[in-house]
């Protein structure tokens, strides 16, 4: 049987990746409740990012369910499981490959609910692995860009080992269908490659704690301009603002982790500390996230800027493969850096 | 175009009912009457003009969702399709509100919020409806799945309609339900038309209930104008499922009266075949089968057919007095608590 092996020994300031938090995560939730289970292709070997290893020893077949390649069905008997109060969790080889399985989450899963007018509740949490990472376009979408309209879902962006873990004990616990999406570069899983910055691993504690959905963080106090990120772009972000510090330009990076609901409030009272915004995100520049964000601001704080509101995203092309034109498009940190200096300037 | 291989109606060699209860046998009797009644009714008020929405009646085919409700336990939970009124009749939702919900009142099933095309109560345990082809079947098994992982001894069962038997998520529910052996039954009613695609020109089989194969579970087809052929099916299946033995598929075959819904006379339907299957209405064809027993008398079932009528007319009332949903309405149940 495959074990965890990277897992820490339990200490006060014992640091993880985040692919060992959400594992703890799924471990106590499924402790606390036997109506958790978790489904999907090749669990029972911990999945493509590692996200289940090892659960299968403790919980058996009959809660790690090994899945045939049928995402639509699987997705539709979650569903069904969920409306009968059990709340399973699907883990998604790919967030890439939940598409296939879309009518059921767009109109089975987020309007039952209301058309049946609150007969049903369905707590189902998908667990999918998001944004480029080397694989061509057909493993390199922004899965949580498409469903960011939808009404009926909540969206999760966790960028942090301490979120990923407080954020999926909520998600599991919440009475919504939420998707979890967790950049590929961020999993830290075995043999795969790690975003590099200060809190790619970070300190989690032993004691239990939960984050609730729809609160952002700010992970770098700053005074000059605010910067939004979220997922890769976070740590991104972070390396540019630190390293701006000593050119003497404080940035606020503000971490939404939430897409839906969003943050707004933190982030206007970012701005008007601030007068000055840039939004990061991987995805394609229209119809994203930033988008929306942009337009709250411009509905809500626009007298308190000082400067345009900038994004930085990628162009609206799909992701190439060659290495080097994979780079171009997705926002680098020259770019982040770019859109701050010129904000400055302005 | 090709030529249809238009399928006639075999009516098989009916048993004799006597081994059967009288009074199970007058519910049978009254719930296809009351069916009937309710989706002529709609039918009315639609061409007057005073019914908002679309409809899609199952005149012709309360003989399936008849027969296969009266099998079920009342725990036992079905999904139904987007011609639904009839299954959410059998399955015990109330005529008032459901003609409160194709409304859009307030009082309705579902508040107003779905519609005929979204009808359920599940407290009756009907699943308000999914009107996209083919997504409720892994529901049910999903559905299927949480009582098997409970023991709660409880079945789902997935109405479907021919067309369905071509759609992905409907082979995917199959064969998880096949491979983990969940407790739903699968039951199609086959009314051999997609809207106006006559069956033969999308299956090069002859019969959905071949496919069964396919995923290791027993399928078969009977014929779906007989309540009592229905029912004896689905216990059978009922009896599988709560024993453990996993699901089962059966195929009903029947006739829509009409067209696919309101605006559609169904023309493209030849006239023999029209004609055939007219002939084996399951209403006049069940009281006829019923006055043979000597339990049964004409007397009888007209007071039946009498208090049908009374309960679609006080379900017409009662919609029409009730409320308006309060507009403020629209923003409630997108996310729960």
């Amino acid at each position: 049987m495959l074990t965890d092996r990277t897992a820490p020994a339990p200490s006060s300031k014992r640091e993880l990746t985040i692919v060992q938090a959400l594992r703890e995560a799924l471990r106590e939730e499924m402790r606390r409740d036997q109506q958790v289970f978790v489904l999907g292709e090749d669990i029972r070997i911990g999945g493509s990012f590692l996200f289940t290893l090892g659960l299968l020893d403790e919980f058996g077949p009959e809660r790690v369910l090994n899945t045939p390649i049928s995402e639509a069905g699987f997705v539709g008997l979650a569903i069904g499981a969920a409306i009968q109060g059990m709340r399973p969790i699907i883990d998604f080889q790919y967030g890439d490959f939940i598409f296939t399985a879309f009518d059921q989450i767009i109109q089975q899963c987020t309007k039952l609910r209301y058309m049946s007018g609150g007969q049903v509740n369905i707590p189902l949490v998908f667990q999918l692995p998001t944004g480029a990472s080397g694989r061509g376009a057909q493993h390199a979408n922004s899965v949580e860009n498409i469903f960011f309209g939808i009404p009926g879902l909540k969206i999760v962006t966790p960028a942090t080992p301490y979120d990923a873990k407080g954020l999926l004990k909520s998600a599991v616990r919440d009475n919504n269908p939420v998707l979890f999406c967790v950049h590929k570069h961020l999993y830290g899983s075995k043999g795969r490659q790690l975003a590099k910055s200060s809190i790619s691993r970070g300190h989690v504690p032993d004691t239990e704690y939960l984050i609730p959905l729809g609160k952002g963080d700010i992970k770098k106090p700053g005074s000059d301009i605010t910067v939004v990120a979220n997922g890769q772009m976070l740590h991104r972000s972070l390396n540019v603002a630190e390293a701006l510090e000593s050119d003497g330009l404080s940035a606020e990076v503000v971490d939404p982790r939430c897409l839906v609901p969003f943050d707004t409030a933190l982030v206007i009272d970012s701005v008007m500390k601030t007068s000055r915004i840039v939004i990061v995100e991987e995805g394609n520049e229209r119809g994203g996230w930033g988008a929306q964000l942009a337009a709250d601001i411009a509905n809500r704080a626009i007298g308190y800027l000082d400067a345009p509101v900038r994004r930085v995203a990628s162009p609206n092309v799909p992701v190439p493969f060659s290495p080097v034109l994979e780079r171009a498009v997705i926002p680098s940190e020259s770019r982040i850096r770019g859109a701050i200096l010129e904000l400055m300037d302005h | 175009m090709q030529e249809l291989s238009i399928r006639l109606p075999e009516v098989p060699d009916i048993a004799p009912l006597d081994t059967f209860d009288a009074d199970l046998l007058s519910l049978m009797y009254r719930q296809m009457v009351l069916i009937r009644q309710f989706e002529l009714k709609v039918n009315e008020l639609f061409l007057q003009g005073i019914m908002p929405g679309t409809i899609h009646l199952s005149l012709g085919q309360e003989a399936c969702v008849v027969g296969a409700c009266m099998a079920l336990e009342a725990d036992d939970v079905i999904t139904l399709t987007h011609r639904g009124h009839g299954q959410a009749l059998a399955k015990g939702i109330s005529a008032d509100a459901l003609m409160a919900e194709l409304f859009g009142k307030e009082t309705g099933c579902c508040r107003g919020k779905g519609g005929s095309l979204h009808v359920g109560d599940m407290s009756v345990g009907a699943l308000p409806a999914l009107a996209i082809v083919g997504a409720s079947s892994p529901i049910a098994a999903g559905m299927a799945f949480a009582f098997k992982r409970r023991e709660t001894g409880q079945v789902a069962l997935n109405f479907f309609g021919e067309g369905t038997a071509n759609k992905g998520d409907w082979h995917e529910a199959l064969n998880l339900a096949a491979v983990w052996k969940l407790p739903v039954i699968f039951l199609c009613e086959n009314n051999l038309y997609g809207v106006s695609t006559h069956i033969s020109e999308v299956m090069a089989i002859e019969y959905v209930a071949e496919r069964a194969a396919a995923y290791g579970m027993p399928g078969s087809t009977i014929y779906g104008n007989d309540p009592i052929i229905v029912f004896q099916t689905v216990m059978d299946a009922a009896k599988r499922a709560r024993s453990g033995a996993g699901p089962t598929l059966i195929e009903c075959l029947t006739y829509r009266r009409g067209g696919h819904k309101r605006d559609d006379p169904g023309a493209y339907r030849p006239r023999e075949e029209v004609e055939a299957w007219f002939k084996t209405d399951p209403i006049p064809a069940f009281r006829a089968r019923l006055l043979r027993d000597e339990r049964f008398s004409p007397t009888a079932l007209d007071a039946l057919d009498e208090a049908a009528a009374a309960t679609i007319d006080a379900a017409v009332d009662f919609a029409l007095a009730s409320d308006a949903p309060a507009l403020t309405t629209a923003l409630d149940f997108v996310y729960a608590d």
